[in-house]
């Protein structure tokens, strides 16, 4: 099982939470955001913090994976810290730095934002950390359906999006193979300044983009001689049942969330 | 569709030219006439583009004719509305097994055809487990492609074909980018098949061991048909073979060097087996 899935971010598990409808997943996804956005206490989103703490915990997903996901936002986060701190004003003069002053009221709104970023990040990346690539694809797909009364093929959308998740560790290794094979050709592409190792990565992106277009070639004829054809009716081996367990799971957070909001916290 | 067996693909006197080419150019394959009789393993040997690959994707409406006409089970593959029952009759391999798995895990890949068929997701399951124990792959069932040796995508790529209940599959040079290992069970996967399910094969093949072992064999060149007939009979005509820059099997080719060298063998000889059991006969008469 280890072995099968090294695609995307998913970690492999039993937990409640990878075993949650896909589909339910991304709406209580989608729900705690807003909410994340509704809350206005200090309380209320340490207690989200420590939830979403407590679920990475519950799926059994290693502390490590949970800080680099949050290095991504490193930066964004230090830029509105710094934002805030120096050009929001209100309340108390905590110190100041020639002409810059931080103040209270500055610190306060910085570290909040900051937080709300860190657990926004944070429940978004439990929902992709213990879904497969493939039925965060499915899930998200259903959710497009109703655009295809606005004219979008919403069902080749899905495919390309799958055969895109199907390709991408063969165009990987495709890419190492190039490598290997320019390196052994004298390239080089770890020295020089950083435009000189984009040019040198040319000879790489070319025959990449070559062999991709004749593996689409090949694969669209393979997708037509197997009877595909676009926007006929098709039919899933797996179709995703919303079990009684995923309702709960759902009308429990939707519970969770009046009560926040109406205590306010 | 009565007689002995009924006949499964009919090309009548087929051209076919790809569009976008020069009137001079000759067509990739011009005036050919070919049966594929029920349960029949047919191999279609010829050079580097002498239009063995074109005929294959005549044969199950990826290409259209340009003139004369296709007929899989009676159906002519012009008629567009029966293009999922011809595709679902006459399923195709391709050489590159990478190029032609489409999903993420390997079951999904096996229940493409059959989504694709739109079946009751329950008859999907059945079907796809069937033609995974049948092809050996029960353990790789939730496994991605790409984790995949060779042999196993094209293992894959059968059990694909096979879920459709296929009279037919058509194979194209399905083993030229295996490793031994890989063509062998390849191969084996395939002849149990034509054995147990009586399914029709249509083998397009460089490899003169794989011909031999056909109930016929048709010989390419230049787009046309030049020779079909049993392997016997065909595998073993070196100088046709030769001059079209193919080969006959090892035993075929040693058989003839022998007899060039003065020892009497019988003619037609096409398998190991038959040389050495001649060979051994020659020892003991002498």
């Amino acid at each position: 099982m280890t072995r099968s899935i090294t695609l995307g971010q998913y970690i492999p598990g039993e937990s409640v939470i990878h075993h949650l409808n896909p589909r339910l997943k991304i709406v209580i996804l989608v729900l705690v955001l807003v909410l994340l956005f509704l809350l206005e206490t200090y309380s209320g989103l340490i207690f989200a913090l420590a939830l979403a703490v407590a679920l990475f915990v519950l799926a059994g997903i290693p502390f490590s994976y949970l800080l680099r996901g949050l290095r991504p936002i490193f930066y964004i986060a230090l830029f509105a810290l710094i934002i805030y701190f120096f050009f929001t004003s209100g309340g108390v003069v905590l110190f100041r730095i020639g002409f810059l002053t931080v103040e209270s009221e500055g610190v306060e709104q910085g570290l909040f934002i900051v937080a709300r970023l860190v657990a926004l990040v944070l429940f978004s990346l439990l929902v992709t950390l213990t879904t497969t690539p493939l039925s965060l694809t499915h899930g998200i797909g259903f959710f497009m359906k109703p655009l295809r009364y606005v004219g979008l093929p919403t069902e080749e959308v899905a495919m390309i999006m799958t055969v895109a998740l199907r390709f991408i560790p063969t165009l990987m290794e495709e890419s190492q193979r190039l490598m290997r094979a320019q390196l052994a050709r004298g390239a080089d592409f770890e020295t020089g300044s950083i435009f000189r190792r984009a040019r040198s990565m040319v000879p790489l992106i070319v025959p990449l983009f070559v062999s991709a277009f004749r593996r689409a070639d090949e694969l669209a004829l393979a997708m037509e001689a197997r009877g595909f054809r676009i926007g006929a009716k098709r039919t899933r081996m797996h179709q995703d049942v919303i079990l009684f367990r995923d309702w709960a799971v759902l009308f429990f957070v939707l519970a969770l969330i009046v009560l926040a909001l109406n205590i306010n916290i | 569709m009565s007689g002995q067996s009924s006949i499964i693909i009919e090309a009548k006197n087929v051209d076919f030219l790809y569009s976008g080419e020069w009137e001079t150019v000759t067509p990739a394959v011009s005036g050919i006439s070919f049966t594929v009789r029920q349960g029949e393993y047919v191999a279609l040997v010829g050079p580097n583009g002498s239009g063995k690959t074109t005929l294959l994707k005549l044969f199950n409406a990826l290409l259209i004719p340009s003139a004369g006409e296709v007929l899989v089970k009676g159906i002519s593959t012009v008629n567009e509305g029966m293009l999922p029952e011809i595709r679902r009759s006459c399923g195709m391999i391709f050489q590159n097994p990478d190029n032609q798995l489409v999903a993420t895990t390997v079951e999904e890949d096996i229940a493409f055809g059959l989504e694709n068929l739109a079946l009751p997701s329950e008859e999907i399951k059945k079907r796809v487990l069937e033609a995974a124990a049948t092809l050996g792959l029960e353990k790789l069932l939730k496994h991605p492609p790409h984790l995949l040796s060779g042999g196993e995508k094209q293992r894959v790529a059968i059990a694909g074909v096979l879920v459709m209940e296929p009279d037919c599959i058509l194979m194209d040079e399905p083993t030229a980018m295996l490793d031994p290992a890989g063509r062998h069970a390849v191969l084996e996967a395939v002849q149990q098949l034509h054995r147990e399910r009586g399914i029709a094969v249509v083998h397009v093949t460089h490899f003169p061991e794989e011909a031999a072992g056909a109930d016929r064999v048709a010989v390419l060149s230049e787009g046309r048909l030049v020779v079909d007939g049993s392997p016997e009979d065909v595998m073993t005509g070196l100088p046709l073979l030769h001059d079209l820059g193919l080969r006959g099997t090892t035993a075929v080719e040693l058989a003839s060097m022998l007899r060039q060298d003065g020892y009497p063998l019988p003619p037609k000889i096409l398998h190991d087996r038959e040389l050495v059991d001649s060979l051994c006969s020659l020892e003991q008469n002498s």
